[in-house]
């Protein structure tokens, strides 16, 4: 019988071509409203996750304590077998030391004494071994506004507000004052590559970006960092599997009595980005379940509708002896072809879109002219597992539920005043 | 009514000429601890939370408004220049080549890791002249009596409100101090100890510096070697001395 209802349906355009249509737009439409809502509430923890939290962070427990003061002292040591045996368990994240520091940036005059001094926030990062990512993730070249970035050691980045106000142009030299790890005074000379703008104001205020390797001589942490970061391989935050990383790392390290001992944290469990997460997560849930549900009222009615067009066919299938239930039965069962191939197909459409979005992303840099806070300039959509199947639920049951409600009406058609009706 | 007035009396009087000893001990504890010159080679023992670094350096100092400290090891420290001169200070660093003037919120940094601030290092001005000073006790520390003074701030920019010294009774060098901030918090504890007599004045060769706000068992100071009142060449406490 499939077979034959089918042909009938590729046969009958009336009857196939413009439900499908329907249908696969409303999936599509679902599918890549759901994948970019998805992206657009995971860039703002991806825009964290790349500057300071990572989706992973390991430090040692006293400086995870204190972290807002950046203790240098109790930085982790022996980072680069730390690193090696992190990849080597987790298989599916990159891990980037990072030292996170603070200081006074100072500028001096021809005659070497201070011109012009202004407080920074640092951030040391692997900025010259080739094949770091830290270049791309942190998309300094993006952000770059005058000179070049970093091409060897003792070159340093200053957010480009900054490099006005204390008047120093790429090429020109800068002394860091801050504390090594061990809190004595440091003062180690830099020449400015370039200057960046980050686009929020918080990062622009005052940064000064150093290749990691500058950032251990100047505070005296050899093989030392802050934090190490790990990234998930896709490139998206898994909550579920972030949280199962940290707690098997931590289940296998040391007393919690200790300050040095390693810890893992996921960026949920750091600050005030757990609850940040859970709102994501809740808010994706809210408007994608409020899209999917006028979408199924959309395609319910199309079912619905298609159902009530068919009256006088209905009328002329049970004046030629067809039973209600066989009538009532093919109509489910075409509506269901008609619910999975639209399905399909709209998935289709739906995740390529969303595949360009993601890839491509959507910039919104002019609208963020002048924020404060803390926000992408590009949206990105994000294809998760449940878009595979998220528009199946519009597609093919609320289609189908449209024709079994209009199908009812098929019981309550009278033989008896079938002629009468198909008269008219 | 009689015996009362007696009691008031004896309170009274007693109480003034404790004020009034209070004060004459801070003076001779500035006769022991203060001195028109000195030149003197010290080693600074940090004992951090992970490790101890020794920081061995030479002071000029004169009267309490000047002084010039280079820092002879380790190589990370070594050639470092500070140099204090009437409530300004500089620093040096030979691998920079930069002199830096230490001000505002950086004086409050630790002085090389230590337990010591630069703040600490700049306030040399005389007890007397910031405290007012009252004998609440007597101890014995290490088997030396020793007379309990309660210091109070008299003028407002001093970096502790308040500091209990325990002052040697004998030889007037103190032996202990607790610094207090203003809110009555305790901030650093000092202990002094190997008390030498040179150039006919007591003077604690070893002082232990514990910031009880910061991680690790203290930083020991200790003087290797000190002479009083020698001959300074005036250019030592200029900055062209920092970078030569």
């Amino acid at each position: 019988m499939i077979k034959f209802l089918l042909k009938g349906l590729l046969r009958d355009k009336s009857r196939s071509r413009m439900p499908v249509l329907v249908v696969t737009i409303g999936v599509a439409l679902t599918v890549l409203m759901h994948a970019y809502i998805t992206g657009f509430m995971g860039d703002l923890i991806e825009l964290n996750a790349r500057f300071s939290y990572g989706h992973l962070k390991v430090t040692t427990r006293g400086y995870a304590d204190n972290i807002q003061q950046m203790p240098n002292d109790l930085a982790l040591l022996n980072v680069n077998s730390l690193t090696a045996d992190l990849k080597k368990q987790f298989t599916g994240l990159e891990w980037s030391p990072r030292i996170q520091f603070g200081g006074l940036v100072d500028v001096p005059d021809t005659n070497g004494e201070t011109r012009s001094q202004g407080p920074a926030a640092g951030i040391g990062l692997d900025l010259l071994t080739p094949g770091s990512k830290e270049i791309k993730r942190l998309k300094l070249e993006k952000s770059l506004v005058r000179g070049h970035l970093p091409g060897k050691q003792g070159e340093v980045l200053l957010s480009e507000a900054f490099s006005r106000k204390l008047s120093v142009d790429p090429g020109g030299k800068i002394t860091f004052i801050g504390s090594t790890a061990a809190g004595s005074m440091t003062i180690y000379n830099f020449t400015l590559a370039g200057t960046v703008s980050m686009g929020h104001e918080a990062l622009d205020r005052g940064t000064i970006i150093a290749d990691i390797e500058d950032v251990r001589l100047a505070l005296d942490m050899d093989d030392a960092a802050s934090e190490i970061l790990g990234f998930f391989n896709g490139g998206f935050y898994i909550d579920d599997t972030a949280v199962s990383d940290a707690q098997i790392f931590n289940s296998a390290n040391g007393p919690k009595s200790d300050d040095f001992t390693p810890v893992m944290k996921s960026l949920s469990q750091q600050g005030a980005m757990g609850t940040y997460v859970n709102l994501t997560k809740s808010w994706s849930k809210y408007i994608s379940l409020i899209f999917i549900l006028a979408m199924s009222l959309v395609l319910w009615n199309a079912g619905l509708l298609g159902g009530l067009r068919r009256y006088g066919e209905v009328g002329i299938r049970l004046a030629m002896g067809e039973n209600k239930d066989h009538v009532y039965r093919t109509m489910i069962y075409e509506s269901m072809m008609i619910g999975i191939a639209g399905s399909v197909i709209g998935t289709a459409f739906g995740l390529l879109f969303a595949w360009l979005i993601q890839k491509y992303g959507i910039d919104i840099s002019g609208l963020m002219k002048g924020s404060s806070i803390m926000m992408p300039t590009e949206i990105k959509a994000r294809i998760s597992p449940l878009d595979f199947y998220l528009g199946f639920f519009p597609g093919l049951f609320s289609t189908m539920i449209g024709t079994l409600l209009s199908g009812i009406g098929i019981y309550k058609r009278q033989t008896a005043r079938l002629f009468k009706e198909l008269e008219v | 009514m009689k015996n009362l007035f007696l009691l008031l009396a004896t309170y009274m009087l007693t109480a003034s000429m404790a004020g009034q000893s209070a004060d004459d001990i801070l003076k001779r504890v500035e006769q022991n601890m203060s001195s028109e010159n000195r030149i003197f080679e010290s080693t600074m023992t940090i004992h951090g939370a992970r490790s101890t670094r020794t920081i061995t350096s030479r002071t000029h100092a004169e009267g309490d408004k000047k002084s010039f400290t280079e820092y002879l090891t380790p190589p990370r420290e070594q050639g470092t220049k500070m140099l204090k001169l009437e409530g300004q200070l500089w620093i040096y660093s030979p691998s920079t080549d930069r002199i830096i003037q230490i001000s505002g919120h950086m004086l409050r940094q630790s002085v090389m890791g230590s337990d010591l601030s630069y703040e600490d290092m700049m306030d040399d001005r005389k007890l007397t002249e910031i405290y007012s000073a009252v004998i609440s006790g007597e101890e014995v520390i290490d088997g030396r009596e020793t007379w309990i003074l309660n210091l109070s701030a008299k003028v407002s920019n001093v970096a502790y409100s308040s500091v209990k010294m325990w002052v040697d009774s004998e030889r007037f060098v103190p032996l202990k101090e607790e610094l207090f901030a203003r809110s009555g918090q305790l901030l650093k504890r000092t202990t002094m100890s190997d008390v030498r007599k040179i150039d006919g004045r007591w003077f604690p060769a070893k002082i232990v510096y514990k910031d009880v706000l910061k991680q690790g068992d203290g930083t020991e100071f200790n003087i290797t070697s000190i002479k009083f009142n020698q001959q300074i060449p005036g250019y030592i406490f200029t900055k062209a001395a920092l970078k030569q």
